[in-house]
C-alpha cells in the first residue's frame, strides 16, 4: 500500500510540472537562488581592496570607508543568514500541496487550490485513520515488552519500530548496509526530527541517548527501558560533562551492550544543513559510524520545529502528510586519528555526513536555535580587524 | 492555502512600497516573509532584540549601529515600510535610474543617500557631525581590546586632521563626502539583490 501511494505521489508531481508547464505558470519560485548574492570575500581581501581603489591616502591605517565592509555585511545578514532559517522548515521551489510547508506561496489557479483541497480530504480522512489504527497496536507491544527476555525483546523491538513505520507510512531506503553500526560504537547521524529514531531503530538494535522529558514522551521511554539498557539524563546532568562521558564509557566497554545512537547536534535541525557536532561524543575514543539522514520534502516536512508545535501537533502533521520519504546511508566507521583532537574528529564526520546526504556543512552551533550567540566571535572579528589597521602601520 | 505572511501585505501598500524604494514586486514579497520570519512577536513590527537573534549580526561588531539604523529616533519598533526604507538605501543604482525624473527626489539608494547611512553610523548623537569622541568610539567597537587608547586616538586625530577642512575638529557630511569622493560607494554600499 505504501509503495502504491509511493508511485502515485510520484505521478501527481509529475503532472502538476507538466501542467505548470503547458500554461506556462509560476509553479516554480526559484527559492534555491535566496534573495541576495553574497560576495565571499574574507574582511581583510575587502578592506585591503577598498582602500586601494579608494581615497589613495598611502600607508593610511584607518580609512573612514572601512566601515562599509561592516556596514554592507551586517544588512545582508539581516536580509538572508546561514542560520535562522535553519530553524525552520525549509522553503520548497514547488509546492508539495500541504498546508504548512510553504511561507509564500500565492494563489496560482483554482485548480490547484481543488487538488489541495482533494489532497486535505484523503490525508485526513483517509490516510490518517488507516494510519491511526497502528497505534493500539505500538501502544501494547511497547507495554509488554518490558516482561520478555533480552533476545525477544530485541525481535519485539524491531517490530514494534516497524509498526511505527508504517503508522507514518515512512519510505525508507538503505544505502551501503555493511557499514551497519556494530556493538560496542557510537552510532552518530544528522538531527532532524524525533522520528530519526524510528528509522535508524526500525532497521538495527540501539541504546539511546537523551533527556529525560515528561508527558507522552516521558512515558515511552520509562517503558523503552524496562527492555535494554537505554541511557536516560536527568537535565541536570547533561551539565555535568563527566559524568556523562563515563556513563557512555561504561556502555561502549561492555561489548554485549547495543550501540550507542547519539544525534551530536543536540537539536532539529531542518535538513538542510549540518551543524556543529558536539564534542562529548568524540571524546569516549570508539569507533563512531556516521550516518546521514535525508529527508525527502516533496512528501511530508519532517522537520519538527519544537517552539512552533509541541509533540503532539507534529505528530498529527507527520501521520497527516502524503508520506514521510527519506534515505539513510550507513558510512563506514571512523576513529579518531593520531593528532586529532575530539573537534577536529567530530568535524571530520560531521563533514562525511554533510558530503553524503548533501547537506549545507556549518560550523554554527544548533544551540543558536535558543541561545545567543557567544561573545568570541565577535570578538574574533575584531581582532581580525585590528589586524589590518595595526599591519598597516608596520609597512 | 497560501500563506499569512503574505495574506498579510496588501497590494496597495506593496505599489506604495515599489514607488517608494524602487524593489520589485517578487522581492517586496520576499522580503516580506523575511520581515516576518524575524518578527517572533508576530506584531507585525521588529524589535531590537529581533535582529540580535540574528547570529551572524550579533557578532558584526557594528551590529548595534547597523541595528539602530533601522529604527527613526526614540523609537523601539520599525513596521515593514520602515524596513523597506532602510533596505533600499543598498539597492544597487541601476542606469535607467539616472535619468528618471529629478523632481521626483533623490532616491533612497543615491550615492549621496548611501553616504548619509554610512556617516550617521558614525555620528552617535545625531547632530550632524562626527566628533572625536563619536569617532573613537566607533573604532572602539571595530578593533575591540586589540588597540591600545594611544594608538586608537593617534589614529582617530590624523582621520579628523586629514578630513577636517573649517577647522572645527569635527567631520561634517560635506568633509565625509569629500574624503570617500575617490571610493566606489556605490558598489561597496549595495546588496546584489535577485529577481
Amino acid at each position: 500500500m505504501s509503495w502504491c501511494c509511493f508511485f502515485c505521489l510520484q505521478w501527481a508531481t509529475l503532472r502538476m510540472e507538466r501542467g505548470a508547464k503547458e500554461k506556462n505558470q509560476q509553479l516554480y519560485k526559484p527559492y534555491s537562488n535566496g534573495i541576495i548574492a553574497k560576495e565571499p570575500a574574507s574582511l581583510e581581501q575587502e578592506i585591503q581592496e577598498m582602500r586601494r581603489s579608494g581615497s589613495g591616502l598611502g600607508g593610511a591605517e584607518f580609512d573612514m570607508s572601512d566601515i562599509f565592509y561592516f556596514c554592507r555585511r551586517g544588512v545582508e545578514s539581516i536580509v538572508d543568514d546561514e542560520v535562522t532559517k535553519r530553524f525552520t522548515a525549509e522553503e520548497l521551489e514547488s509546492w508539495n500541496l500541504l498546508t504548512r510547508s510553504n511561507y509564500n506561496f500565492h494563489h496560482i489557479s483554482t485548480r490547484l487550490t481543488v487538488l489541495w483541497g482533494l489532497g486535505v480530504l484523503i490525508r485526513y480522512g483517509i490516510l490518517l485513520p488507516l494510519r491511526y489504527t497502528n497505534i493500539p497496536g505500538v501502544v501494547t507491544v511497547l507495554c509488554f515488552s518490558g516482561r520478555m527476555k533480552s533476545f525477544l525483546s530485541e525481535k519485539v523491538h524491531l517490530m514494534c519500530y516497524r509498526i511505527c513505520v508504517r503508522a507514518l507510512t515512512a519510505i525508507i531506503t538503505y544505502h551501503d548496509s555493511e557499514n551497519k553500526p556494530k556493538n560496542g560504537g557510537i552510532c552518530v547521524a544528522n538531527h532532524t526530527s524525533p522520528i530519526d529514531v524510528i528509522i535508524l531503530a526500525s532497521d538495527g538494535c540501539y541504546a539511546m541517548v537523551g533527556q529525560v522529558h515528561g508527558g507522552l514522551m516521558g512515558v515511552i521511554q520509562r517503558a523503552m527501558v524496562k527492555a535494554c539498557p537505554h541511557i536516560w539524563f536527568e537535565r541536570s546532568e547533561v551539565k555535568d560533562r563527566h559524568l556523562v562521558a563515563k556513563r557512555l564509557s561504561d556502555h561502549v566497554a561492555d561489548k554485549s551492550k547495543l550501540p550507542i545512537l547519539i544525534f551530536p547536534e543536540g537539536t532539529c535541525i531542518n535538513n538542510t544543513s549540518v551543524m556543529m557536532f558536539k564534542k562529548g561524543s568524540f571524546e569516549i575514543g570508539c569507533t563512531v559510524y556516521p550516518v546521514a539522514i535525508k529527508y525527502d520534502p516533496r512528501f511530508g516536512e519532517a522537520f519538527w520545529n519544537s517552539s512552533k508545535f509541541g509533540m503532539v501537533n507534529y505528530l498529527l502533521h507527520m501521520m497527516s502528510s502524503w508520506a514521510i520519504v527519506c534515505s539513510v546511508w550507513y558510512l563506514p566507521p571512523m576513529s579518531r586519528e593520531e593528532g586529532e583532537d575530539a573537534v577536529q574528529f567530530a568535524n571530520r564526520v560531521k563533514a562525511a555526513i554533510a558530503r553524503k546526504g548533501g547537506l549545507a556543512d556549518l560550523l554554527w552551533d544548533g544551540g543558536l536555535k535558543r541561545e545567543k550567540v557567544k561573545e568570541v566571535f565577535k570578538e574574533e572579528q575584531q581582532k581580525l580587524y585590528s589586524k589590518v589597521l595595526v599591519g598597516g602601520e608596520e609597512d | 492555502m497560501g500563506s499569512r505572511a503574505s495574506s498579510l501585505l496588501r497590494e496597495e501598500d506593496i505599489e506604495e512600497i515599489k514607488k517608494e524604494t524602487g524593489f520589485s514586486h517578487s522581492q517586496i514579497t520576499r522580503l516580506y516573509s523575511r520581515f516576518h520570519s524575524l518578527d517572533k512577536g508576530e506584531n507585525g513590527a521588529l524589535s531590537r532584540e529581533d535582529f540580535q537573534r540574528i547570529p551572524e549580526l550579533a557578532i558584526n561588531p557594528l551590529g548595534d549601529r547597523i541595528i539602530n539604523a533601522f529604527f527613526p529616533e526614540g523609537e523601539d519598533q520599525v513596521n515593514f515600510r520602515g524596513f523597506m526604507r532602510t533596505l533600499a538605501h543598498f539597492r544597487p543604482v541601476e542606469d535607467n535610474e539616472k535619468n528618471k525624473d529629478p523632481s521626483a527626489g533623490e532616491p533612497l539608494n543615491s550615492r549621496n543617500n548611501k553616504l548619509l547611512f554610512a556617516f550617521r553610523l558614525y555620528d552617535l548623537d545625531r547632530d550632524d557631525k562626527i566628533s572625536r569622541d563619536e569617532l573613537l568610539q566607533v573604532l572602539r567597537m571595530m578593533v575591540g581590546v586589540n588597540i591600545s587608547d594611544e594608538q586608537l586616538g593617534s589614529i582617530a586625530d590624523r582621520t579628523i586632521q586629514e578630513a577636517d577642512t573649517n577647522g572645527d575638529m569635527c567631520i561634517s557630511f560635506s568633509e565625509f563626502i569629500k574624503v570617500l569622493e575617490k571610493v566606489d560607494v556605490e558598489q561597496k554600499m549595495s546588496i546584489r539583490f535577485l529577481h
